[in-house]
C-alpha cells in the first residue's frame, strides 16, 4: 500500500439526514489513470470536494501518500501535491489570463509572501505560466481579463492553472464538460501528456473519453461504489446497467 | 509579445513611463493645483489629503481583499488619538509621530483584522461596525487619553527635521502632507501589484479556488489588514499633526460610512479609483456644502446615483475607458 498516493478509507459524507457518498473505499497509485462514472448527482463532485478538503467527511479518512490528511486544510493538501479542477469553472475574474496561472507558480514557488517585487516576469515564472498557457493552446490569451474569455477558454484555463501547481495527484471534474470540441481536444490532449508518475482520477460522462483515458473505472451510484475495474467490462455489469438506466427512466420520467 | 510587461493587467510596451514616476509626478501635479486653487485654503487641502490615506487604507481591504467593513475610522482615529498623546507627552518630531502612528494603525489594523476577516458577508460587516462601535465608545469614555466629547487639543508638533516650523497658514503642513501622500501612493501601487498584492485580489475573487491553488486565506487578510492600517495610521498621524485637535468625529461611524462612499464613487479596487474618490467627493462636499448648506448631502444623493447608474465601477473606470481609447487609436497608428 505504500505506492498508494491516494487512497479513500470508508469514506461517507451526508447533508442533513442525505448520505451523498456512502462507504467508499479505493485507492489510486502512481502513474495510475482513473475514470470516476455515475448518473447525475451520483456523489461525484462531493467525493471530490471531500477528497480535496472542501467538505470534511462525515465518516473515513482521506490519506495522500501514506499520510492520513482528513482533518488537514485544504493548501496543505496543494502543497502536498494534491490538485483540483473544478465542473463549474472558478477563475480570478478581476486578474488576466497569465496572471491567473502565475499566481499558482509563484504560489507553489512559496513567493506570495513578496509584498513588493513583481517577479511574474521573473524567468523562471514566466517560463512555467507561459509553457502551462502554451500547453492548452492559449498562450495568445495571455494578456487578456478572464472575464473576457468564451467559456470552453475558461475551461482550458482552468487546467492550466492545475498543471502549473505540479501536481502530484490530480482531480478533474468533467473537464471537457461545456467546451466545444475544438477545444476539448486541447484538453484530451493536454490530459495525455501529463506526466507519467502522477496519479490522475478524472470525472468524464463521455465514455469514449473514458474508454481512452482510462485504465480503471469506478462507478459511483446514489453515493455509493458499485463497481470498480477494467472499463471493458462496466458495460457488461449488471448493476451499472441498472444504475444508468434507472437514472434516464427517472429523467425521461420527470419530464 | 515577449518585450510588452504587465502593468495593471494590461500590457505596456517595456519603454512606458514605469507606474511609480507616473504615481509621483501626477500626485506632485494634484498638490501643486490644489496649492494654486485653494491658497488660503490650505487647512481644507491637508484635511482632505489625512482623509484621502484613510479610503486608500479602506481600499486595500474592501477593494482588493472583498472585505466588507464600516469600522474603518477606529484605525484611523486610535492613530490618531495615539500621536496626539505622544506629541503632548513632548514626543513632538513630525516623523516620530507619523512612525507613531503608523504603529499604532498596524496594530488596530492586525487587531481588527484578525476579527473581521475570520467571518463573510453580513457578519463581517455587521462584526465591523461592532468593533468600530466599541472603539468610538471606548474614545468617548476613556476621557483622561482622549479628552472625551471635548476632543484632544494643543498639539503642536515639532519642526519638520528641525527646520521648518508648522506654520498658521499650513504651508509646511501641505507640502509635507503631499509628500506622505505621493510616498505612501508609490509604495502601495508596488504593493498591489506584487505576488502578494495579487493573491488578495484572487482571494477576493473566489477564496475557495484561491485556497485550491495553496493559498493560506486568512493570514493573507490579516496581514492586508495590518498594511491597511499603517495607511490608515498614517492618515490619523496627519490629522493630529495638521489641525492639533483629535474629536471623537475622526473615529466614529460616520467617518468610516464616508470613507466607504468616496471609495465607492471613485472606485474600489483601484487605489486611483480611492484617489480620485476622495478628492472629488471632499471638493464637492467643500464648494456644494458651502453654497447650499442644507441640501448639500441631497446633491452628493444625487451625484452618487448617477455614479452607480452610468459607471458603476466608480469615477476611475471612466478614465480607465478614455486611456483605453487613447492606448488604442496609438496602437493603430503604424
Ligand atoms: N453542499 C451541499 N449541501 C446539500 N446537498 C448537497 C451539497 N452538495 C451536493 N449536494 C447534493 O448531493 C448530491 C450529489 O451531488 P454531486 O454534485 O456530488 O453529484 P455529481 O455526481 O457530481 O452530479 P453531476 O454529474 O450532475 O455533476 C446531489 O443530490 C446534491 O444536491
Ligand atoms: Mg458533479
Amino acid at each position: 500500500m505504500s505506492q498508494s498516493l491516494l487512497e479513500l478509507r470508508n469514506v461517507s459524507m451526508s447533508f442533513g439526514g442525505m448520505r451523498v457518498n456512502d462507504d467508499i473505499s479505493f485507492s489510486i497509485g502512481k502513474g495510475e489513470r482513473v475514470a470516476l462514472i455515475g448518473p447525475n448527482g451520483a456523489g461525484k463532485t462531493t467525493l471530490v470536494n471531500v477528497i480535496s478538503g472542501d467538505l470534511t467527511p462525515s465518516q473515513g479518512a482521506v490519506h495522500l501518500a501514506g499520510v492520513d490528511v482528513t482533518a488537514l486544510p485544504i493548501s496543505d493538501r496543494v502543497d502536498a501535491g494534491l490538485v483540483r479542477t473544478f465542473q463549474i469553472t472558478r477563475l480570478f475574474k478581476s486578474l488576466t489570463v497569465a496572471q491567473n496561472v502565475a499566481l499558482a507558480v509563484m504560489q507553489r514557488k512559496g513567493l506570495t509572501s513578496n509584498i513588493f517585487s513583481s517577479p511574474i516576469d521573473r524567468p523562471d515564472v514566466r517560463r512555467e505560466w507561459e509553457r502551462a498557457l502554451g500547453t492548452l493552446g492559449i498562450a495568445h490569451l495571455a494578456d487578456r481579463q478572464v472575464s473576457q474569455l468564451a467559456y470552453g477558454q475558461q475551461r482550458l484555463l482552468d487546467l492550466a492553472i492545475g498543471l502549473a501547481l505540479e501536481p502530484k495527484v490530480l482531480l478533474l471534474d468533467e473537464p471537457a464538460a461545456g467546451v466545444p470540441s475544438e477545444e476539448s481536444s486541447k484538453i484530451i490532449e493536454a490530459i495525455d501528456r501529463l506526466p507519467s508518475d502522477i496519479a490522475v482520477l478524472m470525472i468524464e460522462h463521455d465514455m469514449d473519453l473514458v474508454f481512452r483515458f482510462a485504465r480503471r473505472v469506478l462507478v459511483l451510484a446514489n453515493g455509493k461504489l458499485i463497481f470498480q475495474g477494467d472499463p471493458r467490462e462496466v458495460t457488461h455489469h449488471q448493476e451499472v446497467r441498472r444504475a444508468y438506466l434507472g437514472s434516464y427512466a427517472d429523467a425521461r420520467h420527470a419530464s | 509579445m515577449t518585450d510588452r510587461i504587465l502593468v495593471n493587467g494590461v500590457s505596456a510596451p517595456r519603454f512606458s513611463v514605469p507606474l511609480e514616476l507616473r504615481a509621483v509626478a501626477i500626485t506632485l501635479a494634484l498638490g501643486a493645483l490644489g496649492y494654486t486653487l485653494f491658497p488660503d485654503d490650505l487647512a481644507f487641502l491637508t484635511r482632505l489629503i489625512s482623509i484621502t490615506l484613510l479610503v486608500l487604507s479602506l481600499d486595500l481591504v474592501t477593494g482588493y481583499c472583498g472585505v466588507a467593513t464600516l469600522g474603518h475610522a477606529a484605525i484611523y482615529g486610535v492613530s490618531a488619538y495615539v500621536v496626539g498623546n505622544a506629541c503632548l507627552a513632548g514626543h513632538s518630531d513630525p516623523l516620530l509621530l507619523l512612525l507613531v502612528g503608523a504603529v499604532a494603525g498596524a496594530l488596530m489594523g492586525l487587531v481588527s483584522g484578525a476579527l473581521v476577516t475570520r467571518f463573510r458577508g453580513l457578519p463581517q460587516l455587521v462584526l465591523s461596525i461592532a468593533v468600530g462601535q466599541l472603539i468610538a465608545a471606548l474614545a468617548n469614555k476613556l476621557s483622561s487619553v482622549t479628552g472625551g466629547s471635548d476632543g484632544l487639543s494643543g498639539i503642536s508638533p515639532g519642526r519638520l527635521f528641525g527646520i521648518y516650523a508648522f506654520d498658521m497658514y499650513g504651508r509646511t503642513g501641505y507640502v509635507f502632507s503631499v509628500a506622505v501622500l505621493m510616498v505612501v501612493f508609490v509604495v502601495l501601487l508596488r504593493i498591489v501589484h506584487s505576488p502578494f498584492g495579487l493573491l488578495c485580489q484572487a482571494i477576493k475573487d473566489d477564496s475557495l479556488r484561491a485556497r485550491m491553488i495553496g493559498a493560506r486565506v486568512y493570514p493573507r487578510l490579516v496581514l492586508m489588514y495590518g498594511l491597511s492600517g499603517v495607511v490608515g495610521g498614517i492618515g490619523g498621524a496627519l490629522n493630529a499633526i495638521n489641525t492639533g485637535v483629535v474629536g471623537l468625529d475622526s473615529i466614529g461611524f460616520e467617518r468610516s460610512a464616508e470613507a466607504l462612499v468616496m471609495l465607492v464613487l471613485g472606485g474600489a479596487g483601484s487605489l486611483w479609483g480611492a484617489l480620485i474618490g476622495s478628492i472629488v467627493f471632499q471638493v464637492f462636499e467643500h464648494y456644494v456644502s458651502a453654497a447650499n448648506p442644507f441640501h448639500w448631502m441631497t446633491m452628493v444623493g444625487a451625484l452618487l446615483i448617477a455614479v452607480v447608474l452610468f459607471a458603476p465601477k466608480g469615477l476611475v473606470s471612466l478614465g480607465g475607458l478614455l486611456a483605453g481609447r487613447a492606448t488604442y487609436v496609438m496602437r493603430r497608428r503604424p
